[in-house]
């Protein structure tokens, strides 16, 4: 099959709301391969999350704008008709979410869930999507799966929980999944068994994964390559060794600063990224990191566009003025990757 | 399940017992009174109030007062003094009635309750929600007798469509008994319906923007299933053991204003005019039964719940 | 860090909360165990950083070592004064020196109450200040937060997720407390923010000499700040050691799978390390397992571990460890190993064998 999997082109997502219009997706260009494993990475309220769901039309209703293209095998989302969208939805493109708890109905039982997602692209006997929802169960792992699947959500832990919404998510065999920060409420030696079940997916299955976080940890361990997104727009995109080891976005430097290290001596003050992240509401002209920036410069009024700006890493993108010579010596703080503490009130 | 079910029916027999002797204490048992008199009526004669006397024992101890009223009650021999008529006889003529007019208008009440509730949700904002909003607060403002006078006046005097009052039994006429009851049906259905299609209306718009509602969608489902698999699922279950008390109040006398204004003749009506003369063995009567009703369809509710939602019953 | 006066001495602390059921009447059926014999000190400008996942106790055991829950068994001396069993009355004073600060910015401040209220009411409680000499306290610890103190009659929900912490610490400071136990207080808020609030913690901790009990399920976050980590698992605390030791060299099982459980930022690292991945989730504290609670998830686990709890033994490096088969150690150091004094009172005093040790390589 030629071409990428899934494109995205320039995608903008608007909600009107009483207090304005929130521009929560402001021109996000994406491609993903098949087999490749794509992680989002970003805090809350840089619009990965709406970006994801736009993917699949759950952010449609009276108040919402979208424009731009999402492709899938070519087929165009973001103008497809709701019975189109159902079709993809599950079936083709498939999603699970953060919290496991309240994403499965409290009052039907797991098995129930995952026959009537099966049930609504198959038309197949109902012994029969049960029996593929029982071993979808098993094949992520969870033991003793047919007493499993007559249970309620709530009689499953947390991790047995996330991993039957992967099953459920997966009982149709989509080419792509996405995983809306996956393990984000989970401990984290589960979260290790879960991050080692979508690697084993994506290396046996070829399944596509699209990773969304904001834990850079949890990137480092399964992405293959990384988008930053920054108050609703990419300001960095690269491989994951490009990302980690040659960052040239000063939010970037700031995310990597922030972070605990333990296989590193702690630093005697963590650096830190001053300020807030804006209001989606009134964005300011020129780049959006610049309120927060100790590097910022005259030029930083001026949006910076997503380009290359480095000769030998074609597929590495930025949004930063700065000359890649002065990223190199500005990214540095005491001999980490990181962003100077600038004073800036809260 | 099952240890739910025989919790909630001991508590059940608690209560209804409680309830007894509460009952019992009120009426009998006030001090500064002669519960002979007030059993009796004011017209009634010393003999009378002697018979009464000996016959409901209050010259006995209070326990016995108490085992004997409860034993006349549910033997069915309580007699109305000034009226001279077997009190339960009388519930037992009256009952047909009541139930037809709380049966009736509990399915219709339930049935547009849930309609209307379903289009305000899913049209919230809009015009028809808007309408619908301001139409169930008048219906839920309007007092019950003057509703019933207007349309009495409105369909029963002005044009005679409808029969001004009374009742037919179903056994008789088929035909007569739904016109009899048409009117009666829709007034006090108006004030619950207004009532439900709110609550339906605030738990589905609560339900529409639970996280397993957006995993539905996600997995493709048509619009369809998601409302009614798992939004209306979990929706409707607050509502379905609202319905069930409301129920039980109708017909333990709670449509006694219904009644009384269409001329119905059923046990709240009874209850009305007992009440009027000062007649107090049949208002102790239907209060018992009324209490006792109400009791029972609570607990019937409360296990449906435990039916319907499976986080209450395995976790008890 | 030069160690003040001994501050809070918890030992042998027990909190079991009964599950109840029957019939018609209520009898205990189980309990949960919650916090099951746990013991540690903590001194004066001290950090002592509790870490373990869900269900480990350590909430459970914060909020009872401060009385907030009633201890089943135990004692917690305060400054060589026992709370436990102290009236509510008696309390009071003492509430003042112990102060929390909690996970949930969103839900732990009263959305119907100003900012000024929400930080200056402490105050008022304890008769300390009032008026405009109050306002000035409040508008001063607003600003040593990182606030801006004219935003004093505000409501939580104009603040951001950051700020309302802040607002949190600012309301724990008030009291000029020498103790703060801080629960979990950056796990809800985004990296770049829990980067600030950390330091913010640190730079309070030297400015007003404070001490902090600091609950988290964040490795890294628990490194940066404590100077002692406490490893619980299962209402048992599994391991004791200073911060760094435990990271380069942690004893407990237990501690080692948590700790190669946490990706490392870094890809190569990342690649070049060895997760020990645990099987299954962690049995209920309702029924742990018998033995070494541990036993059943742990790699090294042998016969032994199922029958006899393994005793508290303290290590020649500072560290302490409940384990028949310790990992990171050598023959000498086992051979030196004595029983802590504050091992619980249910496990045995079985040492590890030094033989063991030649196993035990990373």
């Amino acid at each position: 099959m030629a071409g990428p999997l899934l494109e995205i082109e320039d995608l903008k997502v608007d909600f009107r709301t009483d207090e304005g219009t929130v521009h929560a997706v402001d021109g996000v260009s994406l491609s993903l391969e098949a087999g490749e494993v794509l992680s989002i990475v970003g805090e809350s309220g840089c619009g990965k999350s709406v970006t994801a769901m736009t993917i699949l039309g759950l952010t449609r209703g009276p108040n919402a704008r979208i424009s731009g293209s999402i492709r899938y095998q070519g087929q165009e989302l973001t103008t497809a008709s709701n019975d189109e969208l159902e079709t993809v939805r599950g079936n083709r493109i498939a999603m699970v979410f953060q919290d496991p708890m309240s994403s499965f109905n409290p009052v039907h039982r797991i098995g129930d869930q995952i026959v009537e997602a099966i049930l609504a692209h198959h038309d197949i006997e109902k012994e029969a999507a049960h029996r593929q929802a029982v071993e979808a169960l098993r094949s992520v792992g969870i033991p003793d799966p047919e007493t499993r699947a007559r249970h309620y959500p709530f009689e499953f832990s947390g991790g047995m929980r996330q991993r039957a919404m992967i099953a459920m998510a997966l009982a149709l065999e989509p080419a792509i999944l996405i995983a809306d920060e996956p393990t984000t409420a989970l401990d984290v030696t589960i979260q290790a068994q879960i991050l080692e079940l979508l690697q084993d997916l994506n290396q046996e299955r070829g399944l596509s994964v699209v990773l969304i976080t904001h834990d850079l940890g949890v990137v480092a361990e399964i992405a293959e390559r990384v988008m930053v997104m920054y108050a609703g727009q990419i300001v960095e995109q690269g491989t994951l060794e490009e990302i980690f080891y040659d960052p040239q976005h000063p939010y970037t430097w700031g995310l990597m600063g922030s972070l605990t290290r333990l296989d590193q001596e702690r630093p005697e003050r963590l650096p830190q990224i001053g300020g807030q992240p804006p209001s989606l509401l009134g964005l300011p002209p020129g780049c959006r990191f610049r309120p927060r920036c100790p590097h910022a410069f005259d030029r930083c009024a001026e949006l910076p566009g997503l380009e290359h700006r480095l000769a030998k890493e074609p597929g590495h993108l930025d949004r930063c003025w700065l000359e890649p010579s002065e990223k190199k010596e500005k990214r540095e703080v005491e001999g980490r990757i990181g962003l100077e503490a600038r004073k800036v009130s809260v | 399940m099952a240890r739910f079910l025989v919790r909630r029916l001991l508590a059940m027999v608690v209560v209804l017992f409680a309830i007894s002797v509460l009952t019992f204490l009120i009426f009998e048992a006030i001090p500064n009174g002669d519960p002979a008199v007030r059993l009796g009526g004011r017209s009634s004669t010393p003999e009378t109030r002697e018979a009464i006397r000996k016959d409901w024992g209050f010259d006995k101890p209070i326990y016995e007062q108490y085992a004997i009223t409860m034993r006349k009650i549910f033997t069915g021999t309580v007699v109305s003094y000034s009226q001279q008529i077997n009190v339960v006889d009388e519930i037992k003529r009256d009952l047909p009635a009541t139930l037809s007019l709380a049966i009736g208008a509990g399915v219709i009440w339930l049935g547009f309750g849930i309609l209307f509730g379903v289009i305000s949700a899913v049209n919230a904002g809009k015009l028809t929600d808007t309408s619908l909003t301001v139409l169930s607060l008048i219906g839920v403002s309007t007092p019950v007798f003057l509703l019933g006078a207007l349309v009495l006046w409105a369909f029963a005097y002005k044009l005679t469509i409808f029969p001004a009052g009374g009742y037919v039994p179903l056994t008789q006429d088929p035909w007569g008994w739904l016109t009899h009851m048409t009117l009666p049906w829709f007034v006090l259905s108006v004030l619950f319906i207004g009532f439900y299609s709110r609550v339906l209306r605030s738990n589905i718009l609560d339900t529409i923007n639970e996280d397993y509602v957006r995993t539905a969608r996600a997995k493709g489902l048509s619009e369809r299933r998601i409302l009614i698999h798992h939004v209306l699922r979990n929706s409707l279950i607050p509502v379905v053991s609202l319905w069930g008390l409301d129920f039980a109040a109708v017909i333990g006398g709670g449509a006694i204003l219904t009644e009384t204004v269409f001329n119905l003749q059923g046990v709240g009506q009874y209850a009305a005019t007992s009440i009027q003369q000062l007649d107090v063995p049949p208002v102790l009567v239907i209060t018992m039964f009324g209490a006792f009703f109400v009791v029972v369809l609570s607990a019937a509710v409360d296990i449906v719940y435990a039916l319907l939602d499976p986080r209450i019953r395995l976790s008890a | 860090m030069a160690r003040g006066e001994l501050l809070l001495e918890v030992s042998h602390l027990v909190k079991h909360f009964p599950i109840k059921s029957g019939i018609l009447f209520d009898r205990e059926v189980a309990r949960v165990r919650a916090v099951d014999d746990v013991s540690f000190t903590l001194h004066e400008g001290e950090t002592l950083g509790l870490v373990g996942e869900s269900g480990c106790g350590k909430s459970t055991l914060c909020r009872t070592a401060i009385q907030l829950l009633e201890p089943t068994s135990g004692s917690v001396k305060y400054r060589g004064r026992e709370l436990v069993g102290l009236s509510r009355r008696e309390l009071r004073p003492l509430r003042r020196e112990i102060q929390m600060i909690f996970q949930d910015p969103y839900s732990s401040l009263n959305p119907r109450k100003r900012v000024g209220q929400i930080i200056g009411d402490p105050l008022q409680l304890h008769g300390l200040a009032s008026g405009n000499h109050l306002r000035r306290e409040v508008q001063q610890l607003m600003d040593r937060v990182g606030l801006q103190p004219e935003h004093y009659n505000r409501y939580p929900h104009e603040f951001s997720g950051g700020q309302r912490q802040r607002i949190g610490i600012a309301r724990a400071l008030a009291l000029r407390p020498k103790l703060i136990i801080a629960d979990e207080p950056v796990s809800a808020l985004d990296v770049s923010i829990q980067a600030q609030i950390i330091n913010l913690l640190e730079d309070l901790q030297d400015e007003f000499n404070l001490s902090y009990i600091f609950v988290a399920h964040d490795l890294g976050v628990v490194r940066h700040v404590s100077d002692r980590i406490a490893v619980m698992y299962l209402g048992k605390i599994v391991e004791r050691s200073p911060a760094v030791e435990l990271y380069e060299q942690p004893i407990h099982p237990y501690s080692v799978a948590l700790l190669s459980a946490v990706p490392i930022p870094d890809p190569k690292a990342n690649a070049a390390r060895r997760p020990i991945v645990l099987e299954g989730d962690v049995p209920s504290p309702v029924d742990p397992p018998p033995g070494c609670r541990f036993h059943t998830r742990c790699p090294w686990a042998t016969e032994v571990c199922s029958e006899d709890e393994p005793p508290l033994a303290a290590y020649e490096s500072g560290q302490a460890a409940a384990c028949h088969h310790p990992r990171n150690v050598d023959a000498g150091m086992i051979a030196a190993t004595e029983v802590a004094p504050d091992s619980p009172e249910s496990a045995s005093d079985l040492l590890p064998e030094p033989e063991q040790a030649a196993a035990a390589a990373r």
